[in-house]
């Protein structure tokens, strides 16, 4: 999720008016910035299921892009379950059962909490020039945002989506929107920001949608309620150990 | 006269025995395919029912839609008091609250970490309950391979060849990752007391039986379940009883707009089986038409052929003054009793050829690999009334239409030639 999450963000803009930067240059920029220090994240994701909506809140630890610890705060079901991300392998810890389970296979292609995220999602943490091609589609609205529109195609096999179609708001460098497409063409998952904020110099998402398309609710809101940048990190907690404690 | 003709047949046996040997196969394909076709869809129909559908099956409507993919948050609720009302109103009946369940399958090493693990079809039927049926519907009991059915809460079966892919010994903690009905993902710990084998590949690749009402905890399905399934008496699916249940159940929740009331379906319609056991239903007639024509055509030569050596017979009794009628009806005579020889030959040789299959059976599990059918790994054919008289049908009508047409021959001859034809 890191990487589609971060993949809208982008540092103030460094191209001069007039000046058409290439795909390329769009996503260098998308990526520098992915590659920021350390983090801790609090945020709060609404599941808008058929039948319930249920509001998960967790803090995450993030060091680079292939590291990452979560704790689930609430509800009271979830509440204790953590994540562990160590660079492509996942485990996941539930006090209930008092154990540490891996997630691999095709595990990682469903939903993570019954939400509109898979844990493929979560996974996914190489940077966008790394498995896509860009392509300048041209320039469209979204509100009163003026947005490079691009078509990212996959470059590499092992890629989640095959390609992506995503508006970047001109002047923020901020992604606004994101089709999340299958080989087929099908377009799988949207994701739509609604709300952003400036955090020390860069513009973040603050409110964003998932939308699985092929299921029937309602999409996941996802809501960064607070982030810190460069904080102290103990190394023990991206350990196994740390999921017990 | 008829002793003439039989006489005839068995005295001269050119005339009688290629169309007994055309008409005993023909007859033999018919009772054997029949056989054969009624021990499938017979088979199919039961595993289903037993292990799927039950004769009918109350779900949510929204669950009902996508019933495909188990979607327990669809799942039916209140199932207790709809259970009750059925149970009342359909005494005779027997109705068992079910839950399917998908998820991941851990098995722990000994610092609690992943040993192995496999994606696994949950089935969460009613083991604890005293005097439950359902060890009993999903001979669960004669499926143990080894250790014993679950006693105690939280204690699962586990499919033989999951548990040797897995090295999964009995005792040993065996964590199910899933979600909930909520959605919420749940990790919960069961013991493996037992491995089982079904017969059915869909199930033995990865299947895990537990107690419906644990698995409602660790769904967090308190009075819910995937579905309520009604068997009718001794287990004996009536398609017109199943439909009147159903329509008298759904009328009721007709004008529901609920997407989660209550809906009944019949096991045809919920298993997708109504193509086959149509095609099944007709396979007999088909059967019996594709060999009377194919058989006709054989015995039409075959009679033919007769016709040509019995050439200057036909003549003589043309010239003596026998009527053409009258040849031709003996002809006809003669093919009904070749029929009832070959049928009674061809139906022996089906019904022996089925008993093999009934009882031995053909293991084709190497062709399910990866079907996700509930139909078992043994075909075998069942005998019924039918087979043994359908084999009559293609081996009286073949013989006779295929002498009708040779025999037409016989009004083509002029008397005015007879004696030129009998010097030659």
């Amino acid at each position: 999720m890191k990487k589609l999450l971060i993949g809208l963000v982008c540092l103030v803009p460094v191209f001069g008016s007039g000046q058409t930067p290439t795909g390329e240059e769009i996503l260098k920029q998308v990526d520098t910035n992915i590659m920021s220090g350390n983090r801790a994240i609090t945020s709060t994701m609404v599941v808008h299921g058929r039948r319930t909506t249920r509001t998960i809140t967790s803090k995450s630890w993030i060091q680079g892009t292939n590291k990452s610890f979560s704790e689930y705060l609430a509800p009271a079901r979830e509440k204790g379950t953590k994540m562990l991300k160590l660079e492509d392998q996942l485990w996941m810890y539930s006090p209930q059962s008092d154990r540490i389970i891996r997630i691999a296979g095709h595990m990682l292609r469903q939903s993570m909490m019954g939400s509109d995220l898979s844990y493929e999602d979560m996974m996914e943490d190489r940077s966008l020039l790394e498995t896509y091609t860009p392509e300048i589609l041209g320039s469209e609205s979204i509100g009163d945002r003026d947005c490079w529109v691009l078509k990212l195609s996959a470059k590499v096999d092992d890629v989640a989506y095959h390609s992506q179609k995503i508006w970047i708001d001109k002047e923020r460098m901020l992604g606004l929107k994101q089709d999340l497409i299958a080989k087929s063409g099908k377009l799988l998952k949207t994701i739509t920001i609604k709300e952003v904020f400036l955090v020390e110099g860069r513009w973040y998402p603050k409110r964003m949608i998932f939308k699985d398309v092929l299921s029937k609710g309602k999409g996941t809101e996802f809501i960064i309620d607070s982030i810190e940048y460069d904080v102290d990190i103990p190394d023990y907690i991206f350990s196994k150990a740390s999921l017990r404690k | 006269m008829i002793k003439f003709i039989i006489n005839g047949l068995l005295r001269d046996r050119n005339r009688s025995f290629f169309p007994i040997i055309i008409v005993a196969i023909g007859v033999w394909l018919t009772v054997f395919m029949q056989a054969y076709l009624t021990g499938v869809m017979g088979d199919m129909i039961d595993t289903t029912a037993r292990f799927s559908t039950g004769h009918v099956q109350i779900m949510s409507k929204a669950y009902a839609e996508n019933k495909d993919q188990v979607p327990n948050d669809l799942a039916l609720m209140d199932v207790a008091k709809i259970m009750s009302e059925m149970q009342a109103e359909y005494p005779e009946m027997t109705w068992v609250k079910r839950i399917t369940f998908g998820g991941l399958i851990d098995i722990p090493d000994v610092n609690g970490e992943t040993r192995s693990q496999a994606p696994v079809m949950g089935f969460g039927i009613d083991l604890l309950s005293p005097g439950s049926t359902e060890i009993n519907t999903m001979n669960v009991a004669k499926s143990i391979v080894q250790g014993r059915l679950p006693e105690n809460p939280n204690e699962i079966l586990i499919s033989d060849l999951l548990a040797d892919r897995l090295e999964v010994n009995l005792g040993d903690a065996a964590t199910l990752l899933s979600s909930t009905m909520f959605g919420s993902m749940i990790m919960h710990n069961f013991k493996v007391v037992g491995t089982i084998r079904f017969g059915i590949m869909a199930l033995d690749r990865g299947a895990i039986i537990a107690d419906v009402g644990d698995v409602q905890h660790a769904l967090d399905m308190e009075d819910a379940a995937g579905g309520i399934l009604g068997y009718l008496p001794n287990r004996i699916y009536n398609d017109d009883t199943a439909l009147g249940i159903v329509e008298r159940f759904n009328q009721r929740y007709e004008d529901e707009a609920d997407e989660y009331a209550p809906v009944m379906g019949k096991l045809i319609e919920l298993s997708d089986l109504g193509g086959y056991l149509e095609m099944a239903g007709s396979m007999s007639g088909i059967l019996i038409f594709v060999f009377v024509i194919i058989m006709s055509i054989v015995l039409w030569n075959a009679g033919l052929l007769g016709g040509l050596r019995r050439y200057g017979e036909v003549g003589i009794r043309l010239a003596i003054g026998e009527p053409k009628g009258h040849i031709y009806r003996s002809l006809i005579y003669e093919s009904i009793f070749i029929g009832i020889v070959g049928s009674i030959i061809g139906t022996a040789l089906g019904l022996g050829c089925a008993y093999w299959l009934q009882v031995v059976g053909l293991d084709i599990s190497a062709f399910l690999q990866n079907t996700s059918m509930m139909i078992s790994n043994v075909f075998r054919a069942e005998i019924t009334d039918e087979t043994y008289y359908i084999g009559f049908y293609p081996g009286l009508f073949a013989t006779v239409i295929g002498t009708m047409l040779s025999g037409i021959g016989i009004y083509k001859r002029q008397t005015a030639q007879l004696f030129k034809e009998l010097e030659v």
